[in-house]
């Protein structure tokens, strides 16, 4: 490595971990009314800083952060692992499984008149949405990886995942019709937002992020084998169907976990691996913790900037990260299409 | 000397006991829609709502004065479109309405928003009334948490005989007529089962849809035509659309007007299960009294 890249890596830690100190402090600080440092200070004064300070804007600070990072991490597992710059963590059924569990939660209730047992639906209520949008997300996965018939092939994984995506799409349709309440609910879990992560979220959040790192950091060496092609990274003697597999677990891990809390926050997990491999050239062991930290900042900032922008008002998180995500990568097409 | 006794030991006794029953009086306690039991100190003085139909009910009550903040969506009595708009039910804005410090918050289902307020130390009555029943149990509740259960019965003893006004004004040869009634143009309709449909009920009127389908459900396009619905019923703009649905031009009632096209703000009124039913009704009778 060449004493420029190790200068540019080193950098760009730097600037993450910076982005991430100062989006974390705006965080605390741009509150309901935007940015007013005199309602900052009355808040300090008056005693609902415990409340407003620790209970509210600290968790969701440092939720965003973590959700972020999970989406970025499981983007970059997801673009190393299919070798395609587009793919992002929703690629293979979780989004579609998540959002299903979600909705047969919410038409649980109005299910009962169709058959479903009144037991099994109190229970299903019960269950939480959370809970139900993780084991979706995993379900989806699982679903997928069993038709592709396990990690061997990526052209049939990826299929796999795009027909699961589009059954269970169907299936989330067709309960929706029959419960129509369950919409409305299914809206506003797909819109993504921040607003109602607590300490609670953030310690799953936290754990899942610590649980999946150092396994994606030591499988890293696989996804840099792949990048030769799939026959050069076996003839390495790598054990790569076992692999892949895991590295499947992981990324339907970090994404149903970030769902789960987060909902379906866009285009973070698919910009943050690019915005990392503009700034530098690193091997996949550096790229997935720079994901993780960039998916972070990103999302922190997205998160300040969803709360200020129309102050008193809110936006929903998930708007604002789709629409400058989707902003960027047409502005990346256009540079593209112009140096080609 | 034993009476001036008793006097000086009564005379406390039944002081505390009075003041004993006044503190029961003031304790709350109410049964919400997830049957969870809320109980409170005293009536809450700060409130919260978090759905149109329930700031109107806490209005209609008399106790607009205790709201504090509501969702964006309500904008009835006048009053309270001046009060902080705390987002919706499912992006409701923790922090500004924590900042608010209501006693108490009446929400809709929504299990994302209710956890997390409750999280953090809130009181929250879930109410999501779709019957007319439930509509009268939940001014009932609201009644009760603010401390004067008796609004209650004089409220809904208002919107009876505002209904009954309305029925009696609905003229003989319509009585027994088939509406179908639009609540969205997916199409979903108002059931016989839903408060709208009740409503209908009251005023003398049918419903194409039977009961078995529920309150609000979705129907296929093709069943409103063969059915052929005396009346319909529906906000402005989609009743404006029917003609051009694919065979709606054959609907008798389009052809012969026989529609009521209700202007949005006054269709709220219709679609919100709160005060203003009895309005809703009177509004109805108004539409059917004009047809030709």
């Amino acid at each position: 490595m060449s004493a420029q890249e190790q200068r540019r890596r080193t950098r760009l830690a730097w600037v993450l971990a910076l982005v991430a100190l100062l989006g974390g402090a705006a965080g605390l600080v741009a509150g309901s009314e935007g940015w007013s440092l005199a309602a900052f200070r009355t808040m300090l004064a008056d005693g609902s800083a415990e409340l407003i300070l620790w209970q509210i804007r600290a968790p969701r600070t440092l939720g965003a952060w973590l959700t972020g990072a999970l989406f970025g991490l499981a983007g970059a597992i997801a673009q190393g692992l299919f070798r395609n710059p587009l793919a992002d963590p929703y690629l293979l059924g979780s989004a579609a499984g998540a959002s299903l569990g979600v909705v047969l939660v919410l038409a649980a209730g109005a299910l009962t008149g169709i058959g479903l047992e009144l037991a099994t639906a109190d229970w299903l209520s019960r269950f939480g949405l959370v809970a139900a949008a993780f084991c979706g997300a995993l379900a989806g996965v699982g679903l997928t990886l069993s038709l592709a018939r396990g990690a061997q092939h990526t052209t049939r994984l990826l299929l796999a995942g795009v027909v699961v995506g589009v059954v269970l799409g169907a299936l989330n349709d067709l309960l929706t019709t029959l419960a129509p309440d369950a919409l409305r609910g299914k809206q506003a879990f797909l819109l993504g937002t921040t607003g109602f992560l607590g300490w609670s979220s953030c310690a799953v959040l936290g754990a899942v992020l610590l649980l999946v790192l150092p396994p994606g950091w030591r499988l890293s060496r696989v996804l840099d084998a792949l990048t030769l092609g799939e026959d050069s990274a076996a003839s390495l003697g790598l054990p790569l169907p076992a692999l892949r597999l895991v590295l499947v677990v992981l990324m339907a891990l970090a994404t149903g976990t970030a769902v789960s809390q987060a909902g379906m926050v866009a285009f973070v997990g698919l910009v943050a691996p690019h915005l990392v491999r503009r700034f530098v050239h690193a091997t996949h062991g550096y790229r997935l913790v720079a994901s993780a930290a960039m998916g972070g900042a990103l999302l922190l900032l997205a998160d300040v900037l969803a709360r200020t922008l129309i102050a008193p008002q809110e936006l929903p998180v998930g708007v604002l990260t789709a629409v400058l995500g989707g902003f960027y990568l047409l502005w990346l097409l256009h540079r593209r299409e112009i140096a080609g | 000397m034993v009476k001036r006794c008793w006097r000086r030991v009564l005379a406390p006794v039944l002081a505390m006991c009075a003041l004993a029953t006044c503190a029961a009086r003031a304790e709350v306690l109410v049964r919400d829609d997830r049957d969870v039991a809320i109980r409170l100190a005293t009536p809450p003085q700060r409130v919260v709502t978090l759905m149109p139909s329930l700031t109107e009910t806490v209005c209609a009550l008399g106790f607009c004065e205790r709201l504090v903040g509501t969702d964006r969506y309500s904008n009835w009595p006048a009053r309270v479109t001046a009060l902080p708009k705390l987002g919706g039910m499912h992006d409701t804005q923790v922090e500004r309405l924590v900042a608010l410090r209501p006693d108490v918050v009446l929400a809709a289902r929504s299990t994302r928003a209710v956890e997390r307020l409750e999280a953090l130390g809130l009181r929250v009555v879930v109410l999501e009334p779709r019957s007319q029943d439930e509509a009268k149990r939940t001014v009932a509740t609201i009644a009760t948490l603010l401390g004067q259960p008796e609004q209650a019965t004089v409220l809904w003893a208002r919107i009876d005989a505002q209904v009954q006004a309305a029925a009696a004004r609905v003229p003989v040869s319509l009585r027994g007529q088939k509406v179908y009634f639009e609540v969205d143009s997916a199409p979903y309709a108002a059931g016989s089962t839903s408060f709208l449909g009740e409503l209908l009920t009251q005023l003398g009127l049918g419903n194409i849809v039977p009961p078995a389908l529920g309150p609000f459900p979705k129907l296929n396009p093709e069943f409103i035509v063969q059915a052929q619905p005396d009346l319909v019923m529906a906000v402005e703009r989609n009743l404006r659309d029917m003609p051009r649905r694919p065979g709606w031009a054959a609907l008798k009632a389009l052809q012969t007007r026989r529609t009521c096209a209700f202007e949005s703000r006054r269709y709220e009124m219709l679609v919100r299960p709160g005060p203003r039913l009895g309005e809703a009704a009177s509004l109805v009778a108004d539409c059917l009294q004009a047809l030709p």
